[in-house]
């Protein structure tokens, strides 16, 4: 039975790398080191106090040894990008357990500038079984669930929800200065964008970038000792139940159908309480499913639950306010800058795009192909 | 053949070598769980679902019908840059396990393919070690095919 930790830890300090987009100057762990001093300025904690380290897609030392820390809490579950919403649980339980109090969450990565691109491990089975047929990178896997939902629940709808995500993330992105892609965006210019893997225009895709992230997790009482609002973690669950795409075994479900009930349940509140959602938006379509799966509307009601920008700056549910992986960054791991966003908008620091009266916030990382999802319900007193 | 083939390779594990072996002899064979008396794929020497080592081979009729599919308009790495459009897809086998596949024998363009069509085993030799089980529709419906 799982205790129920819920406020017995806050999110005290966030940030990004110096600089987001295309920073070819620096290596992947530059941007850890430089989103790590950014994220222990803002908490206002010292750099020796940090006593546990949680990455992905790392040797733990290897980065412990670069930032120059010695953690007693190590943890490096790499599950895709769902990876750091899942480290944000972790941290709760090991502050609860003594094993650390100050937990830093980082993650840097050179989605495109990067001198050596992180290797597929080539002995797992996904990698022997899809890759020899061209099942290689995320469009492709991703576009095949797309189609799925579509013979499901109609094609033509689908499409216009796809578009309406893509649009309003992008107008939500204009009010971001650290954005990628700024410009505007018109139905007309989804739907004229180039396929990059039928049923996914260029539009449907996140964008890769060079980006670093940092967060920082401490105990309540260590928490209210910090001069920022803390950010408390009311809720968190994780949950993965397959690797590659072709042993997902319902397309249009993923693993958030665990993690979004089990995390609103720790917190003890409900989807309408929610003021923000921030949700992996690897893909327009993964938004689509990931609503339906997390339990906001019911399979095949995510393209009326998303219909007329209702998810765009001015509609009544505000999403991926930062832009999302669509429109602000994504460097391949992406689920560490949805917490980033979170936050702010939960101290109210947002500016133009801020959340008027929010206090309770959920946020869901999505993971390899589909396969794994974290989600946590942060909240502000 | 001529040219070596250029594209990504699986390695073989040891508990796949029969499944490989198979496919070089345009054959397609899946694992099936004694116990359970369900196929399954990938092959590993135990049944997934309960966790015995009481498993054999049998080898599929090759007919399935499409569950999904996506048409690659962007290669994903420049070997398969001569390939594009190409179309990837998970095919349920009539034994029950999904494969994902290629569908092969029709133009690459969404309306020459419907989730449930019918298709059927077909084989390419990637090189003399490796051959890829590949699907194709089994009905003349759809006017587009070459």
């Amino acid at each position: 039975m799982k205790k129920n930790l819920s406020k017995t830890a806050a999110i005290v300090g966030v940030a990004e790398s110096n600089e987001l987009g295309t920073v070819p100057g620096k290596s992947a762990l530059a941007l850890h080191a430089e989103a790590a001093s950014n994220a222990l300025a803002d908490a206002g904690v010292e750099r020796d106090e940090v006593d546990g380290l949680l990455t992905a897609g790392y040797w733990n030392y290897d980065l412990a040894d670069y930032l120059g820390i010695k953690p007693r809490y190590t943890d490096t579950t790499t599950v895709g990008g769902a990876s750091f919403v899942i480290h944000v649980g972790h941290a709760v339980s090991a502050i609860a357990a003594g094993l650390c109090e100050v937990a830093l969450i980082t993650h840097g990565q050179s989605g495109r500038n990067t001198r050596a691109p992180m290797p597929r491990d080539p002995n797992v089975p996904s990698a022997m079984y899809e890759i020899p047929y061209g099942m290689i990178g995320m469009p492709i896997n991703y576009s095949m669930a797309a189609t799925r939902y579509m013979h499901l629940y109609g094609e033509d709808r689908t499409r216009q929800a796809m578009a309406e995500i893509a649009v309003a993330t992008r107008k939500w992105a204009q009010m971001n200065p650290k954005a990628s892609m700024r410009d505007p965006m018109s139905f007309d210019d989804y739907h004229n964008s180039r396929w990059i893997s039928w049923p996914f225009h260029l539009l449907d895709c996140c964008l890769v970038t060079d980006a670093g992230a940092a967060v920082v997790v401490t105990s309540k009482e260590r928490a209210q000792s910090l001069s920022k609002k803390p950010v408390w973690i009311l809720g968190h669950s994780e949950y993965h139940d397959h690797a590659g795409i072709s042993t997902m075994e319902d397309l249009t479900i993923t693993p958030a159908r665990v993690t979004g009930p089990e995390a609103l349940s720790m917190a003890g509140v409900s989807h309408k309480d929610i003021g923000l959602s921030m949700i992996y938006d690897s893909f327009t379509y993964t938004v689509l499913a990931s609503l339906e799966s997390l339990g906001y509307c019911k399979p095949g009601e995510g393209p009326d639950f998303v219909a007329n920008q209702r998810t765009a700056p001015g509609g009544n549910f505000p999403l991926n306010t930062s832009g999302g992986g669509l429109s602000y960054t994504h460097p391949g791991m992406y689920g560490i800058f949805l917490i980033v966003e979170a936050v702010r908008q939960l101290r109210g620091e947002a500016g133009e795009r801020q959340v008027p009266d929010l206090n309770l916030s959920l946020v869901n990382g999505t993971g390899g192909a589909l396969s794994a999802t974290g989600t946590i319900i942060l909240g502000v007193d | 053949m001529g040219t070596q083939y250029q594209g990504p390779l699986p390695v073989l594990q040891p508990e796949s070598d029969f499944y490989w072996e198979k496919a070089k002899a345009h054959e397609l064979w899946l694992r099936k769980c004694v116990d359970c008396n369900k196929a399954y794929f990938y092959p590993r020497d135990f049944c997934p679902k309960c966790g015995n080592y009481n498993v054999t081979w049998i080898r599929a009729s090759g007919r399935g019908t499409l569950y999904t599919f996506a048409i690659v308009e962007r290669a994903p790495i420049p070997s398969f840059r001569d390939s594009v459009p190409f179309i990837v897809a998970m095919v349920d086998l009539e034994e029950g396990p999904r494969f994902p596949t290629n569908i092969v024998g029709v133009n690459a363009k969404p309306e020459n393919l419907s989730i449930g069509m019918e298709v059927e085993v077909t084989f390419r030799d990637l090189n003399d070690e490796v051959t890829l089980p590949l699907f194709k529709p089994v009905s003349n419906e759809f006017p587009d095919r070459h």
